[in-house]
């Protein structure tokens, strides 16, 4: 299982083919307290860069988009209740959706953790 | 500086310092506590004395309305109600209101007064024709001015706000489009333009794609241009934008735009920073809605009524919508489905013909400023706007104020406050101050962004007041002060949990259970 970030600031936990996707602990972070969260529908197929879910804070709304394409095999339905997860525990039990990588390709260009937390550094 | 700079007061008998009296009821003085509604009347009584229906029979067979459990208030209680609610608000009649990109500024008693005229206070859309010209007159004419002011084509007058005139703007360029057999996809909406641009996209169908703004806060031209294609129906830009500055590059956007075989969509919210110096027209912009209610000094907040009529660039124009005053020979005309004959209008944005008491007080305000005086309108709004800026500048960061001068709005960053303190803080400690806070984190491409627009109503003396007060937080926020995260202190409330607030609304009041085990608000999840 490994650990990649995107500079949108989404995670993904990837085992096999299927990857977990969230926003990092610095998204949440900037986004304040998070209100409401809408993740995608089990079957939804996303592009790359489409939008897949919406996270909106006292501050600001926005979108999750798609940091890979493929199919969508779950959205966190316990989002729908207790937003708050995400500012809790963004990297993990604050996920957004589980989806199925239909080009493991796409991974190449992420950051792995190291990276990341020194590119959030120097914003 | 105190606003009671010589000190007077009348002499009152000594109390002992920290002797704090709490009063029997919560008020303190003219500070008045004000219970709900629903606390006030109960719902099995009735504030008006009237005689019992008796036995009478209803024809309404059966279907009486049981009972809907409001509250049964006198008239005096009601009034006294509301006054006490409105002595807890603020309002521009109470001080400078510097909220960024909704230009708060005074409405004149004019503009009221003109409006009250009863042949136009008590017109009525239905109506006949030759009963109301003299208010067709005045739609008409204030659509001129609309136009000349503007440099376009032709203007739509019924949109009701600010959104549904983007939405008008939009159809238009949507008809035209199609209209040539030429349905495009995609709307392309820069970082700096107003958030209802990309609802207003996404509504009218299309998929919605962000420009990036470049370093000086405007948009990034070449980006722009490397995105444009033959999916692209419009572009959608906020000119000047919310940073509070001008697209310098205007006409070379509307220039490419029209190239790629798209439109240009301009959000007019800001126009009270370029009326009378810019025309848009000039600048290539195809359709452009205006605030009555910004830049024409109508009343705006507490919920409207707005007014965005849009004006229109000859290749749009001719899918406006429905009806429009047109004129005809001594007089004036509705234009509706019945007359418009071969007409390619999309369809009709409301029932009638838009907001009349707003045309005449928008008219009222144009008419006493004269072209000149609108010009001038703009010169003092960007005057005060630069003078907040270069005032704070030393004190608070001001991401784009190396770039120039800005229009008619000043933005800052939250950047060099102290550790743990935000602009909210800030903002709330404004309260204490008695000013009303400037718009807060929008926009979004600035880090805890405050957008300060004062309007060309202030005063030198009423600027040198908030500034005061403004500079005073801002060094608070910057040197720590934690009791800055407690304001605000002397508001009627405290500061309020906005996150609980959204997370778990309360929408309905609920009858406190009579064991007292449950209060009115305790509902929890949106209150059942």
């Amino acid at each position: 299982m490994s650990l990649y970030f995107t500079k949108e600031h989404e995670w993904l936990r990837v085992d096999g083919d299927v990857a977990v996707v969230g926003i990092s602990k610095h998204a949440a972070e900037a986004l304040g307290d998070i209100v409401f969260a809408e993740t995608p529908e089990a079957g939804r197929d996303l592009s790359k860069g489409d939008d897949a879910a919406v996270v909106e804070s006292v501050k600001a709304a926005s979108d999750v988009y798609a940091p890979a394409s493929g199919e969508v095999l779950e959205g966190n339905e316990a989002l729908a209740d207790n937003p708050g997860l995400v500012n809790e525990d963004p990297e993990g039990e604050g996920w957004f959706f589980k989806m199925k990588l239909a080009n493991q390709g796409e991974l190449d260009g992420m950051m792995d953790e190291a990276a990341y937390r020194a590119w959030c550094e120097t914003l | 500086m105190a606003n009671n700079p010589s000190g007077w007061a009348p002499k009152s008998p000594e109390v002992a310092e920290g002797h704090d009296v709490e009063t029997v009821t919560g008020n303190r003085a003219l500070m008045l506590e004000e219970p709900l509604l629903f606390e006030i009347g109960a719902t099995d009584q009735c504030g008006v004395d009237i005689d019992p229906a008796g036995n009478a029979p209803t024809r309404l067979g059966g279907l009486e309305r049981g009972s809907v459990d409001l509250p049964g208030l006198s008239e005096p209680q009601a009034v006294r109600h509301y006054t006490r609610l409105s002595r807890q608000n603020y309002g521009i009649d109470l001080g400078v209101f510097p909220l960024g990109s909704c230009t708060m500024k005074h409405n004149p008693r004019l503009n009221e007064k003109v409006a009250r005229l009863p042949g136009f206070a008590d017109v009525h859309p239905l109506q006949p024709v030759d009963t109301v010209q003299g208010a067709l007159e005045c739609i008409e004419k204030l659509g001129d001015w609309l136009i000349k002011l503007t440099g376009m084509h032709s203007v739509a007058m019924s949109p009701k706000a600010g959104a549904h005139g983007e939405l008008c703007g939009l159809l238009c360029i949507r008809a035209a489009l199609e209209a040539r057999g030429d349905a495009r996809k995609v709307v392309l909406v820069p970082e700096s333009a107003h958030g209802t641009n990309p609802a207003t996209a996404a509504f009218c169908g299309y998929r919605v794609e962000n420009i990036p703004a470049n370093d000086a806060g405007r948009v990034d031209l070449d980006a722009l241009k490397a995105r444009l294609g033959p999916d692209v129906a419009a572009v959608m830009i906020t000119n000047p934008n919310t940073c509070g500055l001008f697209e310098p590059d205007m006409k070379a956007i509307s220039d490419a735009v029209h190239t790629a075989g798209a439109l240009v969509y301009c959000d007019g919210a800001n126009f009270n920073a370029i009326v009378g110096r810019v025309r848009p027209g000039d600048l290539g912009i195809d359709a452009m809605h205006i605030n009555l209610h910004k830049t024409f000094s109508t009343p705006h907040g507490g919920g409207g009524p707005g007014a965005g009529p849009v004006v229109l660039s000859e290749a749009v124009a001719p899918y406006a919508p429905l009806p429009y005053v047109r004129k005809s020979g001594d007089g004036y005309e509705l234009v509706e489905e019945e007359n418009a004959g071969d007409s390619d209008s999309f369809g009709r944005m409301v029932a009638f013909h838009g907001q009349m008491g707003m045309f005449t007080r928008a008219l009222a305000y144009m008419l006493s400023h004269g072209a000149d005086g609108l010009k001038q309108v703009a010169e003092d709004a960007v005057l005060n706007a630069n003078y907040v800026l270069r005032r704070m500048e030393d004190l608070l960061d001001a991401p784009y104020a190396h770039s120039g001068p800005c229009m008619h709005e000043a933005i800052f960053s939250d950047r060099g406050f102290a550790e743990g303190l935000s602009t909210l803080d800030l903002a709330k400690g404004l309260i204490d101050e008695g000013f009303h806070p400037m718009t807060m984190y929008f926009p979004l491409v600035v880090h805890g962004a405050m957008l300060v627009e004062p309007t060309e109503t202030e005063s030198r003396d009423g600027l040198d007041q908030f500034i005061t007060a403004f500079r005073h937080v801002a060094k608070r926020a910057r040197e720590g002060d934690e009791t800055l995260k407690q304001a605000p202190l002397y508001a009627p409330r405290r500061r309020l949990d906005e996150t609980l607030a959204a997370r778990q609304p309360v929408l309905a009041y609920k009858t406190p259970a009579p064991d007292g085990s449950s209060t009115g608000l305790g509902a929890k999840y949106g209150g059942g």
